[in-house]
Formats: C-alpha cells, structure tokens, sequence
C-alpha cells in the first residue's frame, strides 16, 4: 500500500460515504453504532488530519474512533471523489501510525502481538489450532490446499464452516489438504490495521511454506484469508475462496440436492463482496437448491452492512452494545421473514450467531454458512 | 450548575454513551466543512426523542447554556458553529419516518432524517410520490434544509422547500412543545393554513427561536420517466427570457443553470437545463415539443440552441442529487469549496454572473455557477462557488475574500444571500430598515428571552 497521508485533508466531510448508494440508511458500521459524526468516515479524516497536524493529541477516544473503523469499504464504495479508493488507505495508514508510535489500543496491540507470537489474535498454542479437526489428510501435493485461517481454526462458529466445506469438498470427491499445526495466520487483519511489517512477515512465511510444498491453489475458507493473499506480492499460486470453488462443483452437478422448502437471506462479506466483487457465486449456490427462496435484505450485495467483525473486530469488539453492527443486521435479516441467514465467511457466522442470541432470535432464525445448505439439501433425500 | 454537573444532568437524559466533551467530538462540532472560523461546543448531544431535547432545553434554559441544533451542519456558512460554546444537539439520532398519507400527499418525519433515507423509503414504499430533492449530500437531513429556505427538484413548480411545509413540532426555549398547523387539532398533518402561520417564526432562522423535531410536508407526484434538455446561449442577457418562456409553457419539472470556465468547452456559454417529466414516452415527448417550440426563434436566429448531450453528460446531469456539485470541492484537491447562494430576480442573471466573474478575476480564483429556477419564474438561487485547498491558506484566504465580496454583490444588485454566515446576517441587519429588524429583535426576544438558541445567529 502506497498512501500519503498528507492528501487527507482532500475529504470534504460531504458525508456521502456514510450511506449505501442506495441512501436507505447510514451504512458506515462505527457512525451507526456510535452516531457521534467523529465515528464517521469523513469524521475520522479530518480527526486523523488534526492529529497528524498536532492540533489533537492522542487519547484513548481518538484510539477509539480510529480502531473502530471495520475497514469495510462502504466509504470507498460509496465517495463520490476521484480519491475514493483512498479513503479505506487514509484510516490503515493512519492506524499504521499509531502503531508505529506505540499508540494502539492495549487489546488491539495485545491482538498483534499474539499473531506474531503465537500465529493467532487469542495467544492460544499453535498445537492447538488442528487438533479439534481429524481424519483430514494433511496437503502433500494434492490439487487445492486448504487454508482454514484462524478463526475456522480456533473459534467454534468459524470450525462449524471448515467441518462443513471439508464435508462437501469430500462428497464433491476433491483432492485437497490442509497443513495442520504449521498453518500461519494469513496477516489479512495485521494488514487491516496497519501493522505492515507483520503482514509482510506473515505474506513471506506462507508464500515460503506453499513454495516448499509446491501450492498451485489455495482454497480459502475465509474471505479474509483470501483478500490477504490476493495481496501477497509476487504470488506463484491461485487463490479461491470456497464458495467460488462451490459453484463450480454445482454447476458440474457434483451434488444431488433434495427440496428444500426454505426461505434465505444472503449476508455479503466485505471481504467477498466490496473488497473483490464475489456476489453473485454464493447467491448461484443457494438458488441451485431446489425450493429454496432466496430474499433479499434492504442492503446487499455492494451496499451490505457489515457485521462489525472486521480489523480486528471480532477479536476486541470495539463496536459492542445494542446497535452493534451485528445486532443491527440481524434485525435487518429477521425483517425478510427469512429462517436463514446464509453466510460466507467464519468471523460473520461468529459475529452474527452471537447477535442472534444477544437479540433473543434463537427461536427465530438461524445463520448457515453456504456449504452447510448444500449438505442440508443433500441430507434431506 | 458546573461544567461536571451539567454533563451528569445530559447524560440522565440521553444516556452516557450519547453525550460527549471529548475535544475529539468538540473538534468536529466546533466547525463545519465551510470557511468559518471555528468555536469550541461544550457539550455534543445526540437525544433520540422530543421529550430528550424537551428536557436538554430545560435545562439550558435554566443554567443559561446556548444550545445549537443541528443535522448534518452542511450549510458551509457555519450555522451550526457554537459561536458562544454551549451544547450542540445533534438530532440525526431522531430518524424516523413517522407517517405518509399518500392520498393527501404529505410525509411526517423527525428531524433527522435524511434526504436520502426519504428519497430512498419512497421509491420504495410510495413511488409515485417524491419530495423536492436539493442538490446537497443525500446525508443532508430534510429539517436542516428546511432551517434554511432550500430549494430541490420542484422549486421551479413549488417553490422552496419551506413553503412545503404542512405542520411543525418545535420544542421552545423554555422547553415547551409546541404544534403547529393541522396537526395543531388533531392527527393529521395535512396543512398549515388557515391558520395564522407562526411557523414563519421558526423556518429560516437557523434554530435561533426554536428546535423543530417533527416536520411535516408535501410529496408530489413522481413520474415514471425523467429527461433532461440542455439549452446552451453565448449571451448571458438571453438566460431570463429563455426562463420565462420555458416557465410559460409550464412543461418542465426543474430549470437550472449553470455556467464554468473548466473543461474549456464549457467557457463562455451559459447552459439552462430543462427537466422533464412523464409517466408515458408521449408525454415526454409532448412536453419536449413544447418547450423546443417555445425556443424556436432564439434557436433559429442562432443565439441559442440546444445541445447534444453524450450518455454520460447526460447521466451525470439525471443523477439525483449530482454529485458532481459535492465533486467541486476537490478541483483544487483541497476539500473545500463556498458559496453564496443568492437569491435573485431573474431579470439580474446576466448583471450576477458579470459580478461572478469580475470577483473570480480579481481574486484570481477559479469558479462555478449552479442556478435554479424558484417558481414559474418568481426567483431564482444564483450562487457563486469558489473552491479552495485546506492545506493551503493562499487559497481559503482567496475563496474567502472572493465569497465576502459575492454576498455584497448580492445585495449591490438587489438580491438576498441564502443562508447567509452571521457577519453577513450583521450586514442584512444593518442594511435593512431599523424598524423591520426592530421587529426580528422582538419575536427572537419574545421566543428566546434568555438568548440561548443558536446565540450569534439572527442576532440584532
């Protein structure tokens, strides 16, 4: 990333980012949570300028203001300036900054630190990350190396989508395997809050590691993961992201799906989504499935609301509370009379189940990731 | 009350998390995307309901605090800058569309919501209904636009968007709410008249007599179809009898115009652009027929013509609301631009745009001129725009000499500044007769005895 900071003050706060193109609601995740115009994009940037000018100190506010930016590209997407693509740079190399200076919030360093440490935001072993998983071959030359990053590694939401990708990609008859405890942290949120150093570092040891095992394809089950090594530079290996994968079995007719009588709503990952325009895959996957009814929440695809989970998010959770982005979306999905909500990406499944108990919607409706409707289809012969 | 206790006093009432004295949220609400110099707010408030302000103005009332409503404080002439400190209310945590009575054709909304989300619930919900769109950010909340005379999309068919108005809910200085119009007796918030019209002493004074939390206004019908015609003149003098034909035919949804020395093929030309509207491609078409046929002669004796837009043009200038007028501010890539929107007769177009550019030369500044049409003709907003670059003062101190010398322009030629900064509000005062603004002073002495609401606006 190539950013000068010193075309922040470019933004002139006329607030067009904080909406979807739509203009339905505000739909920049921290402004929604917290409402104050700082928490805002154009806010931020002119906080961000102050600061950089000396005309603000640090605080534990700014730390905020600036750390609860998800990075979920909604400001980009939706600034009307030829610097729009800028906007997202400006707040990474802003938060680039404040690492650099020792400034980081305690639990967004702690985040960091764990990462380069133990290869994981939660500082758990590094023996710990495959264990829960068995009977799943480990890579040595088979046609797509599955990448479970560290939240299907670690988090029981994100383990639920790996165990259900595994189980398609096995019924699907696909030479695939994973690298266990040598797998690394793919760095996609050191990158997002700004710590380069340690992506790179990150970029550089999974790069050695595929070259070694010669890696033609990697198959991610995050959209994380796979907006991280998309980035990697002088990358000699594909990268998929599972659901891309997934469409191409259907399309094979690899499955035999069943009907399913079932109404769904589709929650787009930034990640997926805004960052590297995967929406319409998903959506494929799920209306391949006889009977099931697939609708639309009021923003979608380019103009999705976040969950919240993003930069570091799903970890430190600066965006907690009642309108949390999650508990806000939620509300959105539950407003389609959809019993689902599909999802494509571990830190939403994560972010989203826990909205769902927080709302008091277990009894209303329930998030399933994009391969799991695949098997229930399967299943329900 | 000291400054600790007044923030426990706010935080009872909105709730910890939507008060704020961190100089972060201060810095912010202490200015606003425009030129004016800045002032440090006390307090930033975010209530969700009218009892929350009810009970914020309470309490500044009692402990003499001012307190500045504000929405998406978009104005550029710092109308929601604290000038005398105090507590800034910010009401875009009150957003709800209340109620659309779609057969009477009226809306009832809080105070903020946005341009967008109302444009965005009905073209959903009601889309044959549309209410007048300006030209601002969509972020820009409908009140604030109400606060300040704005003009959309139907002024040239309805006037400004203050005149649209069918019923107010205002919290006084002394925390009293008050309604008024039809909503005033009962459930409906149909019109304001037969009334006396008290809401006159509320719409364009910036919040200095009261907080309004609860509009209601009037929808229109939206057609299915909307297209554009650009008509272009080299002659300046031309532009009102162009308007006053077209307004004749009483064909067109919208006339604008504009005038600008970049990209080159836009130098010396004035473009009017005429809106149309149809549910059907005849009625397009009839409409079009009309307004060509009204320009005829101009068009044959070669003064005036219309041009051929390419899709993009074309796209651009459909767009609702077109961002290429936020896009202005980045000419410079500095992220500022002003502007004075002045108020005129049409008649004064040409004698304003040689003002426009007489002032852009001397100042050596580059320039826009965006117009609208308000009424079949009655006035039009003619503002002058300049940009600038906040990183370099050269250029705000240009842009701020140039829009300084707009507003005199403005009132040289017998026009109003709209939403005018208070320095210029000063001069308005001044110039005017003492009796009328003895009379301002009176209604904002009556309404805000303790002078708290948005102090150094309107003042006398």
């Amino acid at each position: 990333m190539s950013v000068d900071l010193r075309n922040v003050h470019r933004c002139f706060r006329c607030g067009w980012c904080k909406l979807p193109s739509t203009f339905i609601d505000y739909n920049c995740p921290s402004y929604v949570r917290f409402h104050f115009e700082s928490y805002s994009p154009g806010g931020r940037l002119w906080l961000i300028r102050a600061w950089l000018k000396k005309e603000l100190r640090w605080s534990d506010r700014l730390a905020e203001i600036l750390f609860s930016c998800v990075g979920c590209r909604n400001c980009s997407e939706n600034c009307k300036m030829r610097f729009k693509d800028e906007v997202t740079d400006w707040i990474i190399a802003a938060k680039s900054v404040a690492i650099e200076e020792g400034l980081a919030p305690p639990k967004v360093r702690e985040f960091l630190e764990n990462i380069a440490k133990f290869g994981n935001p939660w500082g758990l072993p590094r023996s710990q990350r495959a264990t829960w998983i068995s009977g799943v071959k480990k890579y040595e030359g088979d046609e797509y190396l599955l990448y479970l990053g560290c939240e299907s590694s670690y988090l029981e939401a994100g383990r639920k989508v790996a165990r259900n990708v595994i189980e398609v990609l096995e019924a699907a008859g696909i030479s695939f395997g994973i690298l266990g405890n040598e797998e690394e942290c793919d760095g996609n949120e050191a990158y997002m809050l700004g710590e380069m150093g340690l992506f790179q570092e990150l970029a550089f040891k999974n790069m050695k590691l595929f070259q070694e095992l010669g890696v033609k394809k990697v198959l991610t089950i995050s959209p994380h993961a796979y907006n991280a090594m998309k980035k990697y530079p002088a990358r000699s290996f594909e990268v998929i992201h599972f659901t891309q994968l997934l469409y191409e079995l259907v399309k094979e007719g690899k499955f035999r799906f069943s009907r399913m009588e079932c109404k769904v709503t589709y929650h787009d990952p930034c990640f997926l989504g805004r960052y590297n325009g995967i929406y319409l895959e998903p959506r494929k996957i799920l209306l391949s499935i006889p009977g099931l009814k697939l609708v639309e929440m009021k923003r979608t695809r380019e103009n999705s609301f976040c969950c919240g989970g993003g930069s570091g998010n799903f970890v430190f959770d600066l965006l907690h509370g009642m309108e949390s982005p999650a508990r806000v979306r939620v509300r959105e999905a539950l407003e389609t009379g959809a019993k689902v909500l599909a999802i494509a990406c571990p830190i939403c499944r994560c972010m989203l189940e826990d909205a769902i108990k927080d709302e008091g919607l277990e009894e209303e409706f329930e998030v399933k990731d994009v391969a799991e409707m695949i098997l229930d289809s399967m299943k329900s012969r | 009350m000291n400054k600790k206790e007044v923030h426990k006093a706010l935080a009872e009432i909105v709730g910890e998390e939507y008060v704020s004295d961190s100089k972060e949220d201060l810095y912010i609400y202490s200015r606003d995307p425009g030129l004016a110099e800045p002032h440090e707010a006390d307090f930033v408030v975010l209530p969700k309901t009218v009892e929350e302000v009810q009970k914020i103005v309470q309490l500044a009332n009692k402990e003499r605090i001012p307190v500045i409503p504000a929405g998406a404080s978009l104005s550029l002439s710092g109308l929601t800058i604290p000038y005398k400190g105090g507590i800034v209310i910010d009401l875009r945590r009150m957003d709800k569309i209340i109620e659309v009575n779609r057969r009477s054709r009226y809306v009832v909304i809080e105070a903020g919501v946005t341009h967008g989300k109302l444009k965005a619930f009905l073209e959903e919900q009601y889309p044959d209904l549309c209410h007048s769109l300006p030209e601002a950010p969509p972020s820009a909340t409908v009140v604030g636009n109400l606060m300040i005379h704005g003009q959309g999309h139907l002024a040239q068919q309805y006037g400004f968007n203050s005149s649209m108005v069918t019923g107010l809910e205002i919290v006084l200085s002394s925390g009293e709410i008050c309604r008024i119009g039809s909503c005033a007796l009962g459930s409906y918030w149909f019109s304001l008249e037969p009334f006396p019209i008290p809401a006159g002493l509320f719409l364009g004074w910036f919040g200095a007599t009261g907080i309004v939390t609860k509009a209601g206004l009037r929808l229109y019908p939206k057609k299915k179809l909307r297209d554009v015609e650009v008509f272009v003149v080299e002659d300046p003098n031309l532009v009102p009898e162009v308007i006053y034909r077209v307004t004749h035919t009483e064909m067109a949804e919208d006339i604008t115009t504009s005038a600008q020395p970049y990209p080159l093929m836009f130098r010396d030309i004035v473009m009017i652009q005429i809106y149309i509207t149809g549910d059907e491609e005849e009625e397009l078409e009839f409409k079009r027929k009309l307004i060509w046929s009204s320009l005829r002669d101009i068009i044959n004796s070669k003064e005036g013509g219309f041009m051929t837009l390419a899709p993009n043009m074309k796209i651009a200038f459909l767009e609702r609301p077109m961002s290429n007028i936020t896009r202005f501010a980045d000419v410079l890539k500095g992220g500022g631009f002003v502007y004075c929107g002045a108020i005129i007769p049409i008649d004064m177009f040409s004698t304003a745009l040689k003002k426009l550019f007489e002032i852009a030369s001397r100042n050596q500044v580059t320039f826009s001129h965006t117009g609208r049409v308000i009424g079949r003709g009655h006035c039009m907003m003619f503002s002058f725009a300049y940009p600038f670059n906040r990183e370099d003062p050269e250029s705000m101190e240009k842009a701020r000499k140039a829009i300084q010398e707009s507003y005199i322009a403005t009132l040289e030629i017998g026009g109003i500044p709209w939403k005018p900064e208070p320095p210029i509000q000063r001069v308005l005062l001044e110039k005017m007769p003492r009796e009328t603004a003895e009379l301002l002073k009176r209604i904002r002495s009556l309404l805000d005895p303790n002078g708290i609401m948005n102090p150094g606006n309107w003042s006398v």
